[in-house]
């Protein structure tokens, strides 16, 4: 995709802008690059911060003298105190246990509900249209009071079940509203013809709708997955017992224990923690971004 | 058999009926858990519920214990003041860096690829490091600011009122910054670069350019991106309980927060379910906000207004 954009646009440094190349290289580099270096270097701090305290032995960690920008004596310590002396790995597998199946649960879902309301066009399709719209807007903070009394009575509290099931209630309306944008781009001939053919609803769906959707399955599918892993809030609410915990909920409800922070295995255990999505992420950045920015745009 | 068979491939064939079926699963999990809550919700604000104990309706009651709560008052002017500086901030430093990123940049997919980082990352884990990060003896800034000779002592970050909110307004910027560039970017790249060069054809100097060509353009996205981040940050809950847990003197309590200490901490259902409740009147201003902001999206697309 680069390397096209890149035939396509005219030579000699010109760029979209179009008037660029008239600023001068010392212009640009005060007006753009440092500014931009100074974003990157404020983003991406946390993260290096993060990595670096893990790798570093508690006397370097609180010690005032030296460089503290560097490890002398880099360790595992952190690492191995944290994979078999807490139960961190139970909060792993739970996490993606629970991300996944939610959000397998909401792709399935959203497509059967994102084709009826953009393709099948039922008698009222706008107006459930417009009120899964509006419950994307709800937030989670107001919810979990009602939601943890539900759950108790469903008797779900205290497993993994109850994240489930309540993260698709975000989930759901986020990716119907993205699939609903990819389904509209489908021409409607497609599925005359399969008709025509004597094709089944569902074997157009399956056969012909879906393969030309799969950007958008794989757009909603990162999303929703990377949501459920950051969810916070439920996982806090409706799991008490260590067994059941997610990462986020884990790693700031029982590693902090007393006055005495262990910095050395919480950085490590919030590295460990967000490395998962951010490789994840790596792997399918343009999708992400074509769903954060479609679901905005449209 | 043969004839319900047929009966029901019949039924299937009826789009109505198939587009009822087909919406089953994602309205049964939406009604149980998203509508059938948000009443509960409502109605439980009017009741005393405990932990273990149904309550009895008790009108407005609560609202009334709230308004007199200084608690509750205080957390109400810090989630407006968070909203409010939180917002502003992130919408000029987002606008910024979209359109920095705008320009023509050597590794151009790569920047914006780690820019998105601190977005897609956990915020409770992120917040774990900012907690670090304002630790009052060993903050790597109190560290660097003391070798530069600016200040003489420690800064207590998360230890004093005024303090603690500005850290915390930080950390929630630094979170938020990614999602409004990389979404105003989006808006960026559909303005035909046609238009800057009859602008500088005329003589528009670049800010005129940015004045007369790229906000007003740019308007209908902003409006719906401001939305969505002026409702996550209302409504901001991860952030706060990690770093101070509404410390110290409840002086960065949020309304989230404050709702989950009364209500699952303290078991006062019913006192929570209010404050959160009270929530509401302001996300509908929001979103009625947002509506407008698309309307005008319409005809300036050159389409009609529905």
């Amino acid at each position: 995709m680069n390397q096209q954009a890149q035939a396509v646009e005219p030579p000699v440094g010109t760029d979209r802008q179009g008037m660029d190349y008239l600023t001068s290289l010392p212009r640009r580099v005060v007006t753009v690059y440092v500014p931009l270096g100074a974003f990157l270097f404020v983003l991406l701090f946390p993260f290096y911060w993060m990595a670096i305290t893990t790798f570093k032995p508690n006397e370097e960690l609180l010690s005032r003298e030296g460089n503290p920008f560097w490890v002398k004596n880099p360790t595992l310590a952190h690492i191995k105190k944290l994979l078999f002396e807490t139960a961190y790995p139970d909060w792993l597998l739970n996490t993606m246990l629970i991300a996944g199946v939610a959000t397998f649960l909401s792709l399935f879902a959203s497509v059967l509900a994102a084709y009826s309301i953009e393709r099948l066009r039922f008698k009222g399709s706008r107006y459930v249209g417009m009120s899964i719209f509006l419950a994307y807007l709800v937030p989670p903070s107001i919810l979990f009071i009602p939601l943890a009394a539900i759950v108790y009575k469903l008797q779900l509290f205290d497993t993994r079940l109850a994240l489930m099931l309540t993260y698709p209630t975000f989930l759901i309306p986020f990716c119907t509203w993205l699939l609903m944008g990819y389904f509209k781009s489908i021409p409607y001939e497609l599925e005359e013809c399969a008709l025509i053919d004597g094709a089944s609803r569902l074997q157009i769906l399956v056969k012909i709708i879906l393969p030309l959707a799969v950007p958008g399955l794989i757009s909603a599918g990162i999303f929703a997955f990377t949501l459920s892993w950051n969810e916070f809030i439920y996982a806090l609410t409706f799991v008490s017992s260590s067994e059941a915990k997610t990462v986020p909920v884990g790693v700031v409800t029982e590693l902090v224990e007393g006055d005495v922070y262990h910095w050395g295995s919480l950085m490590a255990g919030a590295l460990l923690g967000s490395l998962p999505v951010a490789i994840l992420y790596s792997f399918f950045v343009e999708y992400y971004v074509s769903g954060l920015t479609g679901a905005v745009k449209e | 058999m043969r004839t319900q068979s047929t009966v029901l491939g019949r039924a299937l064939d009826n789009r109505h009926l198939l587009g009822l079926v087909f919406l089953l699963p994602a309205a049964v999990l939406l009604l149980l858990f998203l509508t059938y809550p948000l009443g509960l919700g409502t109605w439980l604000g009017f009741t005393d519920t405990k932990i273990g104990r149904p309550g009895v309706w008790v009108g407005l009651e609560n609202f009334e214990f709230l308004w007199g709560d200084s608690v509750t008052r205080l957390a109400l002017f810090n989630t407006l003041f968070y909203t409010v500086v939180a917002s502003i901030v992130k919408f000029v430093l987002g606008l910024w860096l979209a359109l920095l990123l705008n320009k023509h940049l050597p590794f151009k997919a790569f920047i914006r690829a780690i820019v998105l980082l601190p977005f897609i990352v956990p915020t409770a884990l992120s917040a774990i490091a900012f907690w670090w990060i304002y630790d009052s003896q060993f903050s790597i800034i109190s560290w660097v600011l003391m070798r530069m000779g600016i200040i003489h002592e420690y800064i207590d970050f998360l230890g004093q009122p005024w303090a603690a909110r500005f850290s915390t307004i930080a950390a929630n910027i630094w979170r938020g910054v990614p999602f409004v560039a990389i979404s105003l970017l989006a808006g960026l790249q559909t303005i035909s670069p046609s238009y800057y060069e009859a602008a500088s054809l005329d003589g528009a100097s670049e800010w005129q350019q940015f004045r007369f060509v790229t906000l007003p353009l740019l308007t209908p996205i902003i409006a719906v991106v401001m939305t969505f981040s002026v409702l996550f940050t209302f409504t901001d809950f991860q952030l706060i309980y990690v770093l101070t847990r509404g410390g110290p003197l409840n002086s960065t309590h949020l309304m989230a927060t404050l709702s989950f200490q009364r209500a699952i901490s303290g078991g006062s259902l019913g006192e929570g379910a209010a404050i959160a409740t009270a929530m509401v009147p302001f996300l509908l201003a929001a979103i009625l906000f947002s509506y407008f902001g698309l309307q005008r999206r319409a005809w300036q697309q050159g389409g009609t207004d529905k």
